[in-house]
C-alpha cells in the first residue's frame, strides 16, 4: 500500500489572501513518510504560507491537500486538534511565549494530549517535570529549565522551541527557517540536531532553510519555490548552478511586489499618447 | 535642438484622486476648530459670571466656609463608617466589573473568535460555522457598548429603584457600567498580543481555551492587571459619587454637608477621598512594580 506511507500530497493547492494577494500558485508535491526534505527560494516566494499550511494553520483557497490520507477540507474541532498534535513546527522568531518559565514552553508540546484542566494546573504546579527535563537536556540546556524565557538568547531559545517538538513526540516536524535568526555555526548544529531527531525516530522532516549550501549538505531532497510554484525538486546532486541562479533571479523586483500590498506599488495603467 | 530624453506622462487618474485626499486633514483642522469655537456659545461658557457682584460673594462663602476643615474627633468617627462603606463599594464593584468584563472581553475579542490566523484553518469555506463566531463576537461587543454607554451615576438610579438606597445600588452600578469599560479594553489588550506565540500553540493541538491560558494571559498580564487597577482607583472615585443618588458611602455624607452648608465637613471629606485615592495608587503602583 502505497497511499498508507504517504505524508503530505498537494493537488493544485492555492492560497490567496484577500482577493489580490496570490500567496500560493498551484502546488502539487508528494512527500512519504520517514523523508527529509529542504525548501529554498526566495523571501516572498510563499514557503512560510507552505508551512502554515502544511501544519493546519492556514487551508488552502482552492486544490485538495492531504495529510495522511485524509483531506484537511473535512478537518474540523477536535479532529482537526488531532492531526495538528501529530504535526510539529519549528518557527524562524521562536514562536516562544516570552513571558512563561522554559519548562511551560516546553511542556505546552503536550497540551494536544492534555484535557483542559490538567494543563491549567501545570502552570501553578508543572505536570511532567521528567519529560521536559529529558527533552531539554537532548538539546543541551537543561540547567534553564526554570529560567524564564524571554532571558535566554536567540540560539538556547531556538533550542526550548525544539524541546517543545520533543516533548509533542510528533510524526512530522516542519521548520520554517529555523536558522536564520542564529550565527552561521549554530545553525549547522541545529540543522543536524532537527536531522539526528528526526532520523533515529524515523519522522517526517520538512525545513525550510535560506542557506543554500545547508540544504545542499544534509538534504537528500530539495524543492524550489518561487512565486507560490514549485520550481524543481531533485537530489542535491541533480541540481546545478543555474536553477539556483534562476531561482533568486529578479529576486528585488519579487519582493518588492509581494512584500508592499499597498496603493501606490500598483502599476499604473497610462493612458496612450496618441 | 535635441529630443527631450524623457517623454512627460499625463497625470494618472489615481495621483489625481490621491491629491484630493492630501486636503482631508485641512478639511478635518478647519472643521475641528470652527466646532471648537462654537461650543463655547453653546455650552454657555461665562468666566465673567466669577467676578459678578453675586458669583464672588457666593464664591467667598464657600472658600471661607471651607476653612478650617472640620477635624473634630466627633465628625471624624462618624465619617470613618461611610468611608469604608465607599471602599467596599468600590472593591466589590471592580469585582463584578471583572466577572461581567472577562468573558465579554474574551468573547469581543476578534482574532480569538472569528479573525486573523489562528482561525482560518476552522472557518476557510465553513460560512455557517463564520456566521455563528461573528454572531457571537457582535453579541460580546454590543452587550460591552450599552453596559458602558449608560454612565454608572444612571445605573445607579436605576438600581436604587430595583433593590432600595444603601450602598448595594452603589456596587451593581459600578460593576455594570465598569464591566462595560473593562471588557472592552480587555479586548483591545488581548488583540494586541503578539500572535506568532499562539499560532505556535495551536499548531500543537492545542484548543483555544488553552491556547488562551498559556500564550495569551501571560502576554498580557501586566497590561490586563495594571489596567483593572486603574478601574479600581476611578470607581473610588465614583462610588464616593453614586452616593448623591443615595448609594451609601462617602458621597451621601457630601450630599448632606452640602445641604447643610457645612462646607467645612465637605472639605474635610474631600481630604479623606484624596486621600483614599491616593493610597489606592500607591498600592497599585506596587503591584504592577512587582509584575
Amino acid at each position: 500500500m502505497n497511499s498508507s506511507l504517504q505524508q503530505y500530497r498537494l493537488e493544485s493547492v492555492r492560497k490567496e489572501f484577500g482577493s489580490q494577494q496570490v500567496a500560493l500558485d498551484g502546488i502539487d508535491l508528494k512527500i512519504d513518510q520517514g523523508e527529509k526534505v529542504a525548501l529554498i527560494g526566495p523571501s516572498g516566494a510563499g514557503k512560510t504560507t507552505l508551512f502554515r499550511l502544511l501544519n493546519c494553520t492556514l487551508r488552502p483557497t482552492s486544490g485538495k491537500l492531504y495529510i495522511d490520507g485524509e483531506d484537511v477540507d473535512l478537518l474540523h474541532g477536535q479532529r482537526l486538534r488531532q492531526v495538528r498534535r501529530r504535526i510539529g513546527s519549528v518557527y524562524q522568531q521562536h514562536n516562544l511565549v516570552p513571558r512563561l518559565r522554559v519548562i511551560h514552553n516546553v511542556l505546552a508540546g503536550q497540551l494536544g494530549g492534555w484535557p483542559t484542566l490538567r494543563s491549567l494546573m501545570s502552570l501553578c504546579k508543572p505536570a511532567d517535570v521528567e519529560l521536559a527535563q529529558s527533552a531539554l537536556t537532548q538539546v543541551d540546556i537543561a540547567e534553564k529549565i526554570y529560567e524564564r524565557t524571554d532571558e535566554l538568547s536567540g540560539g538556547q531559545q531556538q533550542r526550548v522551541a525544539i524541546a517543545r517538538v520533543l516533548v509533542q513526540d510528533p510524526e512530522v516536524i516542519l521548520a520554517d527557517e529555523p536558522v536564520s535568526s542564529v550565527d552561521p555555526t549554530l545553525a549547522s548544529s541545529i540543522v543536524r540536531l532537527l536531522i539526528d531527531i528526526s532520523q533515529s525516530t524515523r519522522k517526517t522532516l520538512l525545513v525550510s532553510l535560506h542557506s543554500v549550501d545547508l540544504a545542499l549538505a544534509y538534504f537528500p531532497r530539495i524543492v524550489g519555490i518561487k512565486q507560490g510554484r514549485v520550481t524543481f525538486d531533485l537530489s542535491p546532486d541533480k541540481i546545478a548552478d543555474d536553477m539556483l541562479e534562476d531561482l533568486y533571479s529578479g529576486n528585488f523586483r519579487d519582493h518588492a511586489a509581494t512584500e508592499i500590498p499597498c496603493e501606490t506599488a500598483q502599476p499604473v495603467a497610462y493612458p496612450s499618447l496618441s | 535642438m535635441p529630443q527631450p530624453r524623457f517623454r512627460v506622462k499625463p497625470p494618472s487618474p489615481s495621483l489625481t484622486r490621491h491629491s484630493v485626499k492630501a486636503y482631508f486633514p485641512y478639511l478635518f483642522a478647519g472643521l475641528f476648530v470652527l466646532v471648537f469655537f462654537d461650543s463655547w456659545k453653546r455650552a454657555e461658557i461665562a468666566p465673567e459670571l466669577f467676578f459678578s457682584d453675586r458669583g464672588r460673594a457666593s464664591l467667598w462663602k464657600f472658600l471661607t466656609g471651607m476653612f478650617p476643615p472640620e477635624v473634630s474627633w466627633n465628625f471624624l468617627s462618624l465619617m470613618l463608617q461611610p468611608a469604608l462603606e465607599t471602599i467596599q463599594i468600590s472593591i466589590w464593584g471592580t469585582a463584578i466589573a471583572v466577572v461581567i468584563g472577562f468573558p465579554l472581553g474574551l468573547l469581543g475579542t476578534h482574532t480569538l473568535v472569528v479573525g486573523g490566523i489562528l482561525n482560518d484553518a476552522e472557518l476557510q469555506g465553513a460560512p455557517l460555522r463564520r456566521g455563528l463566531r461573528q454572531g457571537i463576537y457582535l453579541l460580546a461587543r454590543s452587550l460591552l457598548s450599552l453596559f458602558r454607554s449608560i454612565p454608572e451615576f444612571v445605573w445607579a438610579f436605576m438600581f436604587v429603584r430595583a433593590v432600595g438606597l444603601g450602598p448595594f445600588p452603589g456596587v451593581l452600578a459600578i460593576g455594570v457600567a465598569y464591566g462595560g469599560m473593562l471588557g472592552k479594553v480587555y479586548s483591545e489588550i488581548f488583540e494586541s498580543v503578539n500572535s506568532r506565540p499562539l499560532e505556535a500553540l495551536q499548531a500543537t493541538g492545542a484548543n483555544k481555551l488553552q491556547v488562551f491560558f498559556y500564550g495569551w494571559l501571560p502576554q498580557a498580564l501586566p497590561n490586563f492587571v495594571s489596567y483593572t487597577l486603574y478601574r479600581w482607583e476611578c470607581a473610588v472615585r465614583a462610588s464616593a459619587i453614586l452616593g448623591l443618588v443615595g448609594a451609601g458611602g462617602l458621597g451621601q455624607q457630601i450630599e448632606i454637608s452640602m445641604r447643610m452648608f457645612n462646607f467645612n465637613e465637605v472639605l474635610t471629606i474631600l481630604i479623606m477621598l484624596f486621600l483614599m485615592v491616593a493610597a489606592v495608587d500607591y498600592l497599585s503602583a506596587k503591584v504592577r512594580a512587582m509584575l
